[in-house]
């Protein structure tokens, strides 16, 4: 920050302002030697001597000797009047020679004490206001980033995973805060075969889903050309090493199934390892080859097994075993091949495993990668694979209650004693402030507080979901005041205090659905399970 | 669990007033927080420990007390919430408007 100004005696006279972070170096300056802008860096003997100064310090009788007391020298400067905010060196006005030759008299001194003792505060203000929006914009720069990344990785993340007779496959996709570079892909290939896709993009952010992208795409196209996941594998290297960006590349497993044999063909590029869990214990399906991208002309070994009924493939990425406990221990492959053998023949294995990685890392815990699981079930028997296709609920409680406000928290109870201990602590918590809201709603604005008129509950369990369903008969209502309260405008009294119903059921569950049939009104709330089936 | 009134009592301390809520903090509370608005002056200390539910009227009965203190510049802070009406505190960003500590002893030691 620099500020040009004459002094009354004709001096030319600047202020700067010091660098509040260490590692910020000065501007450049090209402008001539008076203007040109010298950091007094901490540590130099010239601060101490400022610090300590009480008033101006005339570089022409002073003789402390520092590098930035040589620069300002050089540049002219006769008079440092330190500006000293907090005990803290935050700047110096820089005074020239006199204009008219005379030295710096006592007055003129006093005047510019005076002038700094008030100065000093006023640039710390400006110097702290300005760090709190840079650091603010940079927030805001980060987040925008994230949602950029993660809007791109859940784009061409599967929608839904194919049906296939005798076969239930299944995928978790969980990202960290900081998008890291997982994904995982489904291909119905035209012989009925199935392509499966694991893989994991150095870095995080946006450069890694643009690479994960691009790394979709070409793989899609390579299994166009080849059947032999090798192939594809090198196909795919060959493409991304002259695009892919320097220091970065993907570990990626191909893996064909063929759903009436239960074989599986299969090539990795330094991704980690399927597990199957069969009748006699969990086998790595192990092959090796370099990542994708790293270099040009890689091999890719082409490995075969047979997947036999009841056994189930488990594709990974690191983010499971490279999760850390609140001790700071990995998670590790021992734990999950201990997980993945001792799961029960109709048990949910990755159910069982994001549970177990939640309770190790700690449900409040930020997680630090990716977690991306998908499982390959071969079923065993025809009512296996009739129970497979069929995710009929279990309703848990339905009831009624009038429309008296107040008896949201009936509702709550109820629903509460109906779900038992399906759901951890802090899930249970929020799908019952998410409940109370959206039954003071159907109460206060749906029935419109009419007694008559009753608000139905229907909690339903699904194999990996629990639904709870608020319907009120109060007709069509007007508009929902759909304004996102900012708490901001509610301080200042622009906005009503009230208004956060709404925005807490929306934070507090993982889906919030609203259906309208005639006059009845229905808000569908959804909590994923974690535990197991 | 039904329905608990809302019910304060206000313990003045050197530097700050310590106002323990129990019970629920629901659209009721209204009149509640209108008399604490009236009866509290300097910094402020809200406890929650004794408090079990809150709700969005709830939430709107915080914000409107905070509005009013900060109207007279009177600081704010929080005390004894569960992890839950912590978090709840974080997404409306009630939090950026008021500090949070754990316990009344670590939101006493800050004000002191």
């Amino acid at each position: 920050m620099r500020e040009r100004l004459f002094g009354r005696n004709g001096a030319l006279m600047a202020i700067f302002t010091r660098s509040m972070k260490e590692n910020q170096p000065a501007a450049p300056s090209t402008e001539a030697l008076a203007d040109s802008s010298i950091e007094i860096p901490a540590g130099d003997a010239l601060e101490a001597v400022l610090l300590d100064a009480g008033g101006p310090v005339d570089l022409s009788e002073n003789r402390v000797d520092s590098p930035a007391a040589r620069s300002l020298r050089e540049s002219g400067v006769e008079l440092v009047v330190p500006l000293i905010s907090r005990g803290e060196l935050i700047g110096t006005l820089n005074l020239g020679h006199r204009r008219s030759d005379q030295p710096y008299s006592t007055d003129d001194r006093r005047l510019l004490t005076d002038l700094s003792s008030q100065v000093a505060p006023a640039i710390r203000v400006a110097q702290l206001v300005h760090e709190q929006q840079a650091a603010a914009s940079e927030r805001e720069r980060i987040e925008q980033e994230l949602q950029v990344a993660s809007l791109i990785q859940q784009t061409l993340l599967p929608k839904e995973l194919p049906d296939v007779p005798g076969w239930e496959i299944d995928a978790f996709y969980r990202p960290a805060r900081a998008v890291g570079g997982d994904f995982y892909d489904c291909l119905a290939l035209p012989d009925g075969r199935l392509g499966l896709v694991i893989g994991d993009v150095t870095d995080k952010g946006v450069p890694a889903a643009l690479v994960m992208a691009t790394c979709r795409s070409t793989l899609r196209a390579a299994v166009e050309r080849s059947d032999d996941p090798g192939v594809v594998l090198a196909d795919v290297n060959e493409v991304l090493v002259p695009e892919i960006p320097a220091r970065m590349f993907v570990t990626c497993l191909y893996m064909i199934l063929d759903p009436d044999s239960g074989k599986v063909t299969f090539a990795n590029a330094g991704h980690n390892l399927p597990y199957v869990r069969t009748s006699s214990g969990v086998i790595e399906l192990r092959a090796t080859g370099m990542p994708l991208g790293l270099m040009p002309g890689s091999d890719y070994e082409v490995h075969t097994a047979m997947i036999e009924p009841g056994d189930i493939v488990l594709l990974s990425s690191d983010g499971i075993v490279e999760a850390h406990n609140p001790s700071g221990e990995m998670y590790g492959f021992a734990r999950m091949i201990g997980r993945i053998g001792a799961i029960a023949p109709d048990g949910d294995l990755i159910d069982d495993l994001v549970t177990d990685l939640d309770s190790y890392a700690g449900f409040e815990a930020e997680q630090e990668d990716d977690v991306t699981l998908v499982s390959v079930r071969r079923l065993s028997s025809a009512r296996d694979a009739a129970r497979a296709f069929v995710d009929e609920p279990e309703v848990l409680a339905s009831f009624s209650v009038p429309s008296v406000l107040g008896n949201e928290r009936e509702v709550m109870d109820r629903m509460t004693a109906g779900l038992g201990k399906l759901l951890p602590q802090e899930q249970l918590l929020r799908l019952q402030t998410a409940v109370v809201e959206t039954a003071m709603n159907a109460i206060e604005h749906g029935n419109r507080g009419d007694p008559e008129l009753l608000v139905d509950v229907e909690v339903k369990r699904y194999r990996r979901r629990l639904e709870v369903a608020v319907t009120d008969h109060g007709g069509p209502r007007g508009e929902i005041d759909a304004e996102t309260p900012d708490i901001e405008a509610k301080l200042a009294g622009d906005q009503s205090p009230r208004g956060w119903g709404l925005f807490l059921i929306e934070q507090m569950v993982d889906e919030m659905e609203t259906t309208a049939h005639g006059d009845d009104f229905t808000v569908t709330l959804t909590m994923r399970l974690k535990g197991g089936a | 669990m039904p329905n608990q009134p809302l019910g304060y009592t206000i313990e003045e301390g050197d530097d700050s007033m310590v106002v323990r809520l129990t019970g629920d903090i629901d659209g009721s509370g209204a009149a509640v927080f209108r008399e604490i608005t009236e009866a509290t002056q300097g910094p402020v200390i809200l406890d929650f420990t004794a408090v079990g539910f809150i709700n969005s009227s709830g939430i709107a009965l915080i914000v409107g007390f905070l509005a009013a203190t900060r109207a007279v510049h009177q600081p704010v802070s929080a005390c004894g919430l569960t992890s839950h009406y912590r978090h709840i505190f974080e997404i409306t960003r009630l939090s950026d408007f008021m500090d949070i500590y754990d316990d009344e002893t670590a939101a006493l030691a800050v004000s002191r």
